[in-house]
C-alpha cells in the first residue's frame, strides 16, 4: 500500500500521522484518508476537491500533475508527501 | 462587565480588557496565524475567529464562555453545478472561483438562537443555525443576475465586508459589498434588492456613476438602536441614508479627506459618526502625515477634526474598514467607547468619543478588526 507522510507545519492544526493506504491515484488514497481524519479534509483540498493553492502533493519525489482533480496514479510501493507548496512572500 | 475589545491581527487575535483604567490583553489565541474578523455573540457568550492560513485555508473556531477554542466548520461553497452559470469580473474577465478565499463579515442572526452570517471573498452570503457548526450559501444573493456586474476592490474577487442585523427587525438583513453596492433582505434573506441608490462611482465611465449594482461602499454601518439610519464610507467618499439605504445621500463636508475605509455609528444618535480620513485613493497615507478621527455630530453638516492623543505629523496610519469601532447598544451612553487599529500595528482607545485618545500598543501586527465585546 501506499505510504502517505504529512508535511509537520499541518501536525499543530490536524494530527495526521503517517499512514499506508489503498489507492490507485492520489485522489483515491487521500480521500481515504479523509473518511477516517474528515477534520483533515479542508486543510488540504477546497471546496471544489482541488489541492488548495499553496499545498503540494509530491508522488515519489515528483509533484503531481493534476491539481484539480488529483488524478496521478500511484504504484503500490508509492511515498506520497504531503507539503506545504512555498510560493509568494 | 468592565469593556472587552476583540482585536484581529494577521499574527493572531488579542482580547483586551479594561485594567484600571487602561486595556491591556487579557487573551491571546491564534499566534502567529492570520485572524481576518472575530464576533462576539452576547446572546450565548460565543466568540468566533476567522483565520486564513497561509498554506491550509480558511477556518473558523468559537470559543465558549469557559475560555475553551474549537474548530468549526468553515463557511465553504458546495459543489459547482455542472450547469452553472459562470460569472467572470467583469474587471479582469476571469471566473468568479467556488472557493471561500477569506471570511470578511461575521453577525449574528437575531432570529434565531445560535443563528449567524458570515460574508466573504468571493462574494458569498452563508447562514448559519446552529453556532457554525454547519453553514449554507445563501443562493437567493449568490445567483443574483447583477452578481454578475460586481468586481474586486482591495482584494481580487467582489467580496462581503457588511453585514446589518438588528434584534428589533430579525427579518431585515443589508449586506455591502465591494464592488457590488448594498443589497437588503426583508425576510431574512428569501428575496433582495439593491440599497444603494444615491451612491456615486468616480472610477466608472461616465453615465454609469451611479449604477447602483457596482458602488464600492468600503463600509456600511447602522446605529444600534434606530437601524434604519445608515453611514457608508464609499470609494468616492461619506454617504448617509434615513431610510434603511432606499436612498442615500453624499456627505462632501468632512476635511481633511471624505477617503477611507471605516465608519463607525454613535449607538443611541445617529447624527453622531466617526470616520478615519486618508488621502484618496491609491496613496492611502494620512493627509500631511497627521493621523487624524473625524467626527460629525449633525448628520454630516460639519464636521470635527479629533487629533488629542494621535500622531500629528510623519504618521503612516491606515485603519482597515473594520478597524474602528464603537460600543454596541447596551453600552452606558454617557461611557460610548471607540477604538481604532492600524495596520501599522497601533491600538488606540478613546473613553470620550473621540475628544481624547489613549495609545494602548505601537506594537501588534497588522491589525484587520476590533470589535467591543
Amino acid at each position: 500500500m501506499p505510504l502517505v507522510r504529512f508535511t509537520p507545519s499541518l501536525q499543530r492544526h490536524v494530527s495526521a500521522p503517517d499512514v499506508r493506504v489503498e489507492g490507485a491515484t492520489v485522489r483515491d488514497a487521500l480521500f481515504q484518508i479523509f473518511t477516517t481524519t474528515p477534520a483533515l479534509r479542508s486543510y488540504l483540498v477546497d471546496e471544489q476537491g482541488a489541492l488548495r493553492k499553496h499545498v503540494t502533493v509530491f508522488v515519489d519525489g515528483l509533484p503531481v500533475r493534476d491539481r484539480a482533480a488529483l488524478t496521478d496514479a500511484l504504484r503500490p510501493d508509492s511515498d506520497v508527501d504531503v507539503m506545504q507548496a512555498l510560493s509568494g512572500g | 462587565m468592565p469593556p472587552t475589545l476583540l482585536v484581529s491581527t494577521r499574527k493572531g487575535l488579542f482580547t483586551y480588557r479594561d485594567a484600571g483604567g487602561r486595556l491591556s490583553i487579557a487573551e491571546s489565541a491564534f499566534l502567529g496565524d492570520p485572524v481576518t474578523i472575530s464576533l462576539h455573540d452576547q446572546r450565548d457568550g460565543a466568540t468566533y475567529a476567522a483565520l486564513r492560513l497561509g498554506h491550509f485555508g480558511c477556518k473558523l473556531h468559537r470559543q465558549e464562555r469557559d475560555g475553551t477554542w474549537r474548530e468549526v466548520a468553515s463557511p465553504a461553497y458546495p459543489e459547482k453545478p455542472a450547469d452553472a452559470v459562470v460569472v467572470r469580473d467583469p474587471m479582469r474577465g476571469e471566473e468568479v472561483p467556488w472557493k471561500v478565499d477569506q471570511i470578511w463579515a461575521l453577525a449574528v442572526d437575531y432570529g434565531q438562537d445560535g443563528a449567524l452570517w458570515c460574508g466573504t471573498i468571493p462574494g458569498g452570503l452563508f447562514h448559519s443555525t446552529d453556532r457554525g457548526e454547519t453553514w449554507t450559501l445563501n443562493t437567493p444573493l449568490w445567483n443574483l443576475p447583477a452578481r454578475a456586474k460586481w468586481f474586486g476592490g482591495g482584494y481580487d474577487w467582489p467580496g462581503i465586508h457588511s453585514i446589518l442585523t438588528h434584534p428589533s427587525q430579525p427579518d431585515r438583513v443589508t449586506v455591502g459589498v465591494s464592488c457590488g453596492g448594498a443589497w437588503r433582505s426583508h425576510d431574512r434573506g428569501q428575496t433582495w434588492v439593491n440599497a444603494s441608490r444615491g451612491m456615486r462611482a468616480a472610477f466608472m465611465p461616465e453615465g454609469q456613476e451611479f449604477d447602483p449594482e457596482i458602488q464600492d461602499p468600503h463600509l456600511v454601518a447602522q446605529c444600534a438602536t434606530r437601524p434604519d439610519m445608515l453611514w457608508a464610507q464609499h470609494h468616492n467618499g461619506i454617504f448617509r441614508s434615513s431610510n434603511d439605504g432606499d436612498d442615500w445621500r453624499e456627505i462632501t463636508t468632512a476635511v481633511p479627506s471624505s477617503f477611507g475605509f471605516a465608519t463607525a455609528v454613535h449607538p443611541h444618535d445617529p447624527e453622531t459618526a466617526w470616520f478615519v480620513p486618508a488621502i484618496k485613493d491609491e496613496r492611502r497615507i494620512p493627509v500631511d502625515g497627521r493621523f487624524v478621527v473625524t467626527r460629525t455630530r449633525d448628520g454630516g453638516a460639519s464636521f470635527e477634526v479629533l487629533g488629542e492623543g494621535l500622531p500629528d505629523a510623519e504618521a503612516f496610519h491606515l485603519v482597515y474598514r473594520h478597524a474602528l469601532a464603537v460600543s454596541p447598544a447596551d453600552a452606558d451612553p454617557a461611557r460610548v467607547q471607540l477604538a481604532i487599529g492600524s495596520t501599522t500595528g497601533s491600538l488606540w482607545h478613546s473613553a470620550d468619543q473621540g475628544d481624547h485618545w489613549s495609545h494602548v500598543s505601537a506594537h501588534l501586527p497588522p491589525i484587520y478588526a476590533v470589535m467591543w465585546a
